[in-house]
């Protein structure tokens, strides 16, 4: 059946409306459509659940090519599908690193393939993310993958002469540079927020400076240059206010926040448990409500997940020992629902603006972060925001468990998720 | 008393005070000509060594041999990740063996902590010592050498540390003898100073309960006890201060000013020490140096620390029957 008929979901969280999927496209949004369509539909019944456009991430890592044991193509696709995406950005660093038009026409290959979640990969910026030498941003962009996005995320690239030619260089076909900000030489042996619990835990620390004087720097290059630039993952409140002064200066930046540093501090990391080491590091309750204040304002654009998975081997480990960063894909929209919206920050339709209107944006995602109305491809997330339950990592289709939340009580839950039109998820299961 | 001893931060007064009026039992055995009881008879102790420390370890194996152990000792040079084998199953596989405690040392802050509280095994965990974290025996053995010398060995019993001023001096910052005196010092009610270059504290000392100051010589007038902690040479290097003379200079301890101490005072150093660089030959070989007595008092410690961690109700010295093991 290729007409779908979902009833009476709150659209962007507004008054109920029916909504009729046609084949790929949204082809009608209305009151009451049950009369003319209901005969000729699958229906979905909507009722008190949010209709949102399909989520964009602009910030996931995929791990394929390299890291198959902690995640594939396919396994994160699945679970971007669970938690109502319809298009991810795949970060390059992976072995081999997405540095050439081969590599990344590969992962958007495998992405079309699988069919749970369109696919963008995102290109180094540098070869081998080395930070010394450009990699041929022309070729990915031109390269059936059409790379728009360029990051060397995990890295920094703190080279202020090749960050400034990489700002300059993709402007030729409107592309965007997505900034690590971490300036290298502050961060030697970091392993956690540098303030009053690193001092008593004696772990290495991270110092906000890190990473906001890198983010002042780039702003500057991008105002010289006349550049766009992104932030990736900003998690410090004075991250916030430099990206708030640089916006009023008129400078085009746009900056993501993750899930985690919406929630988590780094009052977590006194149980020593690898599961909340994170790049950069959960900071304090300061910089949790900043984040938050400034992802209501519109100072942060988007929220981007930052799914990083890893093998249990890898966190089941000391501290020191473990690798940094958390999935994220399946748990974003509850954690999102549970600082932003249940806190009156934000409301569905900020959602909707925040997690696919402009990630969508920022990475052109054509196709994507497109209204609900007649005529719009038919990327749409069903979500059930009554409600709560505790999260099972045994639950996820992502094929690592590092998660945060293992046990805590969240809101919402993704029911329904639409690949144009073609249903990736039904009832909260994968199709 | 808990099960595990992970952090000084741990320690109530009370639990803190009875290890040291333990201690100072223990410390009786060592004076008979047979120095040995049969507390821990049966038991078995790993020492399980992830970095190098021989007087740690040595000290730790004299405890247990002394209370009737079995001690096996494991000794594993580098990290975990480095050998291959995660400290899991390291800890895992010692514990198959029937280990009842372990004792770690470990580069990884918070490594004990992981061990005694992710289920990986039951045993008793002593922290021994990890990454720039905590060392609880330490400065268990550091506030017993004040006591005996500041309040008395007798005179001292059921009592804590209230109003002395105890000032600690050097590399704070990776110094987990540090932390570990802060945390244990402040909770048997002493005044604690830290005296470091601003480089060598960390961010984040100001919630510490103790004072910080940047200039020695202020403090040494009102210092019952100074305690000088190790300056690695190779510091200088990453910029923390220019050069070891400029540090000596400004930090370290020499007779002229020890002399300005007050004449009760003691002068304290964990070991092992770069004599020319926190402290000078002079000091370190005085009256007033407490190092070499930190070293047997470390071992009445460990005794006390494990006879109360593994010991139960038994009490640790009978008095009746003082000569039964050979």
């Amino acid at each position: 059946m290729s007409k779908i008929l979902i009833r009476g979901a709150k659209v962007l969280g507004g008054e109920p409306q029916d909504v009729l999927i046609d084949g790929a496209v949204v082809a009608a949004v209305g009151p009451d459509l049950s009369a003319e369509h209901a005969g000729s539909a699958e229906i979905v019944e909507a009722a008190g659940k949010v209709l949102l456009p399909g989520l964009v991430d602009l910030h996931t890592h995929l791990r394929e090519p390299g890291r198959e044991d902690s995640e594939t193509v396919l396994t994160g696709t699945r679970a971007a599908a669970s938690g109502g995406y319809t298009a991810v950005f795949a970060m390059a660093n992976t072995f081999p690193v997405a540095d050439t038009a081969g590599v990344v026409e590969q992962v958007w290959r495998l992405g079309k393939e699988h069919g749970y979640c369109d696919v963008r990969p995102v290109g180094a910026v540098t070869v081998g993310l080395e930070g010394r030498k450009l990699a041929e941003l022309g070729a990915m962009h031109d390269s059936a993958a059409g790379v728009t996005v360029f990051s060397d995320d995990g890295k920094c690239v703190h080279d202020a002469v090749i960050m400034r030619r990489a700002l300059e260089y993709v402007k030729a076909f409107g592309g965007v540079v997505a900034q690590h900000a971490q300036e290298p030489r502050l961060t030697e042996g970091a392993q956690m927020n540098e303030g009053v619990v690193s001092a008593e835990l004696g772990l290495g620390g991270w110092p906000a400076v890190a990473e906001e004087s890198v983010i002042a720097r780039d702003v500057l290059l991008a105002e010289h240059v006349g550049s766009r630039v992104h932030i990736c993952h900003l998690s410090t409140a004075g991250s916030v206010e430099i990206v708030r002064w640089a916006k009023s200066r008129g400078i085009d930046v746009t900056a993501e926040v993750t899930p985690h540093h919406l929630l988590l501090t780094d009052e977590l990391v006194r149980s020593y448990n690898p599961v909340y080491k994170v790049n950069p590091p959960l900071r304090t309750e300061r910089d949790v409500m900043a984040l938050r204040e400034a992802l209501a304002d519109g100072t942060i654009d988007i929220v981007a997940t930052d799914h990083a998975p890893h093998p249990h081997e890898d966190k089941d480990c000391e501290w020191a020992a473990a690798a940094m960063g958390m999935v994220g894909l399946e748990t974003a929209l509850s954690v999102v629902q549970e600082t932003m919206v249940d806190t009156g920050l934000l409301d569905w339709a900020g959602v909707a603006d925040r997690m696919s209107f402009k990630p969508a944006r920022i990475g052109r995602a054509e196709g994507h972060g497109r209204p609900v109305s007649a005529g719009e491809p038919a990327n749409l997330t069903l979500v059930d925001t009554a409600y709560r339950g505790s999260v099972d990592p045994a639950g996820f289709a992502s094929r690592s468990r590092n998660t945060p939340y293992e046990g805590r009580e969240l809101p919402g839950r993704v029911t329904h998720t639409w690949l144009r039109g073609t249903a990736t998820l039904v009832d909260g299961k994968l199709t | 008393m808990q099960r595990h001893l992970i952090s000084a931060a741990d320690l109530t007064r009370d639990d803190a005070v009875l290890i040291l009026d333990t201690a100072e039992e223990m410390a009786r055995v060592a004076d008979r000509p047979i120095k040995k009881l049969p507390t821990l008879r049966g038991r078995t102790v790993v020492n399980l060594f992830f970095e190098d420390s021989t007087r740690t370890r040595i000290s730790f194996e004299a405890a247990e041999k002394r209370l009737s152990a079995d001690v096996i000792n494991f000794t594993a040079k580098g990290s975990s990740v480095s050998k291959g084998e995660s400290l899991k199953d390291t800890a895992q596989t010692l514990e198959a063996m029937g280990v009842d405690a372990v004792v770690i040392r470990h580069g990884a802050s918070g490594a004990p902590y992981r061990l005694a509280t992710s289920g990986w095994i039951d045993a008793a965990v002593i922290n021994a010592g990890d990454g720039t974290h905590q060392h609880p025996t330490q400065a268990l053995l550091d506030a017993f050498t004040m006591r005996r010398r500041l309040v008395g060995r007798d005179a001292g019993l059921g009592q804590d540390l209230n109003g002395r001023r105890i000032t600690i001096v050097g590399d704070v910052l990776h110094s987990r003898v540090a932390r570990s005196n802060v945390d244990l010092l402040h909770t048997l009610g002493a005044e604690v100073t830290l005296v470091a270059p601003p480089t060598l504290l960390p961010v984040g000392v100001e919630t510490w309960p103790c004072e910080v100051a940047y200039d020695l010589d202020s403090t040494l007038t009102k210092s019952d006890a100074v305690m000088m902690l190790r300056v690695q040479r190779e510091r200088m290097n990453a910029a923390f201060f220019p050069t070891e003379r400029e540090y000596s200079r400004r930090y370290g301890l020499d007779g002229e000013r020890m002399a300005r101490m007050p004449e009760h005072a003691i002068v304290m150093h964990p070991g092992p020490m770069v004599r020319g660089m926190e402290i000078t030959a002079e000091v370190a070989d005085s009256d007033r140096c407490t190092v070499i007595e930190q070293v047997t008092n470390g071992v009445s410690i460990r005794m006390a620390v494990l006879y109360l961690l593994l010991g139960g109700n038994e009490p640790a010295v009978t008095h009746a029957r003082t000569t039964e093991e050979k």
